[in-house]
């Protein structure tokens, strides 16, 4: 399996990660190194097992609904970069 | 594409059902709507580094109802996935929400697609998420501001097969899942508040061709008015884009009730790519047959059972019986009024006239009505056993509405008791007679059709004399065997 420069540059965008252009070749092999460690356990004949969901065999405890939280807003937000009227402030992000 | 090439309409629907849960769906902030900005945003919603998601059960149960009310599939097991993408009222990065295994799959719907023809909308699926937070492009100058309060709320999306060819019957459809949630109180349907919202897939196709249309998908779409007009707006949009050799192109599109348009939303176009898999911070759930049994026992009778046997049992008619069953509490408080009057037919008739005109008028919902079922059976069962006439009844409704007390205190009060003694009538109609001498004139010279007529002219006469508390049967009567004589 072999990735080319755009397929990691879109991976790249995805997660967005700022990467290397000098670098690209180098995450280009060793990602391909995965999907062949990937490819090789899909060669597997796994037809008579059930899949796994998660690697431990037990079931989710549940919650009671109760609000058991107050109000830390001060708290939470002494930790922000930027706040204002309760808000956190970002960027402003265009629609 | 030539002009006379016919189209269908094919749509699908996504709808967000807000669970009605106190807390969210993984951490115990309130789920209460209204409240300032991140008073209801914890470590959990905020997604700060360390903290873990613990399920809600009651979203669990609830999911689990409405799958059990469509008649679904709910496997055994079910389980969590993380839906990847970048947006700051997103803080985690990723939303979980459930891909392979939902709670709810292979459900159905039957719609009215007119008077008498019925349609099975198949449910695909109905999986369980966490909504995001709300951003505010407005206020802030240079910045958007995050306000988390909604982050992690619990949603119900509900996913039905592209089975709808009109905006009628996407509307139709939408209805009725709005109606079935309220009925099995998982969601409060509160659109305004964006309680209960929907998502449309649309395309076209010529009508003699299997194959689907590109399709469009129009977001949050939050009144069922805006629904049909985006919908329409969007056929009418794709059709001329094909027939002037254009091509639709698979996008997110937003409708702007304002101009009554879609346009593109830009900013989503890059190809959606979630990369789903697996939440490993959740284990999956397991919900045995004895949860579903103990689920469906809590199921009430639904609408259209309800429906029905108002039909069947109570004599009422199918208009009637579809408006007495919208929703849970005009039902409730139909049942309420006809088991102290056992009158269908009478409570039908003042709940969805009087009392609706009051609501609506007043913009008023029927849970906070001044005038309660009981006020409203109560005074109904005056008007049967001739207390007071259906005309003064209307009075005495206004008076309730007004918080004058109940019908039997507003008639004491302000002494609207119906006159029955029949000497008292006897005066007031001899009155009237005497005072009418052409009109009696012309009654004894008529025909007996014509009489018919005249007589109300009398009735009309004596009921205003008595200020509307004449009995109108006993004045009728009265009025014949003097005029007759």
């Amino acid at each position: 399996m072999s990735l080319d420069k755009s397929e990691i540059q879109n991976i790249a965008l995805l997660a967005r990660l700022t990467i290397d252009e000098d670098d690209i070749a180098s995450h280009c092999k060793e990602l391909a190194d995965i999907i062949d460690l990937i490819e090789k356990m899909n060669s597997v004949d796994t037809a008579s097992i059930e899949p796994l969901a998660h690697p431990l065999d037990l079931f989710s405890r549940l919650r009671t609904d109760n609000v058991t939280e107050k109000n830390e807003r001060e708290n939470f937000q002494a930790n922000a970069t930027e706040t204002k009227d309760g808000y956190y402030l970002v960027p402003k992000v265009i629609e | 594409m030539n002009k006379n090439t016919e189209w269908q309409t094919i749509i699908g629907l996504e709808i967000h059902a807000q669970l009605a849960t106190k807390s969210k769906i993984f951490s115990g902030s309130s789920t209460k709507y209204g409240a300032a900005p991140n008073t209801q945003a914890n470590a959990v919603d905020l997604g700060l580094p360390g903290v873990l998601p613990v399920i809600n059960e009651q979203a669990i149960f609830m999911a689990v109802k409405f799958g059990l009310a469509i008649g679904a599939e709910i496997p055994k097991k079910s389980i969590f996935a993380r839906k990847n993408y970048f947006y700051p009222d997103l803080p985690k990065g990723y939303q979980i929400s459930q891909f392979e295994l939902p709670i709810v799959s292979n459900g159905q719907i039957e719609i009215d697609i007119d008077e008498n023809n019925k349609k099975i909308i198949r449910i695909t699926r109905a999986h369980l998420e966490e909504d995001a937070g709300k951003s505010n492009h407005d206020d802030f100058l240079n910045n958007t501001g995050v306000d988390l309060n909604r982050a992690g709320n619990p949603l119900l999306e509900i996913v039905s097969e592209p089975d709808m060819n009109n905006a009628k019957e996407a509307v139709n459809y939408l209805k009725k899942i709005h109606s079935l949630v309220q009925y099995l109180k998982i969601c409060d349907g509160n659109m305004q508040e964006g309680s209960f919202r929907c998502d449309a897939n649309v395309s076209i196709r010529p009508i003699d061709k299997e194959e689907l249309g590109i399709r469009a998908e129009i977001k949050n779409l939050n009144s069922f008015k805006f629904i049909e007009a985006a919908i329409n707006y969007e056929v009418d949009r794709q059709i001329e884009l094909i027939e002037s050799g254009k091509k639709v192109v698979q996008e997110t599109r937003l409708y702007d009730p304002n101009k009554n348009e879609t346009r593109s939303m830009r900013s989503k176009e890059e190809a959606n790519d979630y990369r789903y898999f697996p939440d490993p911070d959740l284990l999956p759930i397991l919900i045995t047959d004895e949860t579903k049994k103990k689920i469906k026992e809590e199921i009430p009778e639904l609408p259209d059972i309800k429906r029905k046997r108002y039909i069947s049992e109570l004599d009422l008619s199918k208009y009637d019986s579809n408006n007495l069953t919208i929703n849970p509490d005009i039902a409730n408080y139909f049942e309420e009024t006809f088991r102290i009057t056992k009158e269908a037919k009478m409570c039908a008739n003042w709940i969805m006239g009087d009392l609706s005109a009051s609501l609506n008028k007043n913009n008023i919902n029927l849970k906070d009505s001044p005038v309660s079922a009981k006020m409203l059976g109560e005074m109904i069962n005056l008007i049967k056993n001739n207390t007071i006439s259906g005309k003064i009844a209307k009075v005495v409704f206004e008076a309730m509405w007004n918080g004058d007390g109940n019908a039997k205190e507003i008639i004491e009060n302000k002494n609207l008791q119906q006159v029955t003694d029949s000497k008292e009538i006897e005066k007031i109609v001899t009155e009237t007679i005497t005072e009418n001498k052409p009109q009696v004139e012309q009654y004894k010279n008529s025909s007996d059709e014509k009489k018919q007529k005249l007589i109300g002219f009398f009735v009309g006469k004596v009921m205003k004399k008595s200020k509307g508390k004449a009995n109108p049967s006993q004045v009728n009567e009265l009025l014949r065997k003097k005029l007759d004589n």
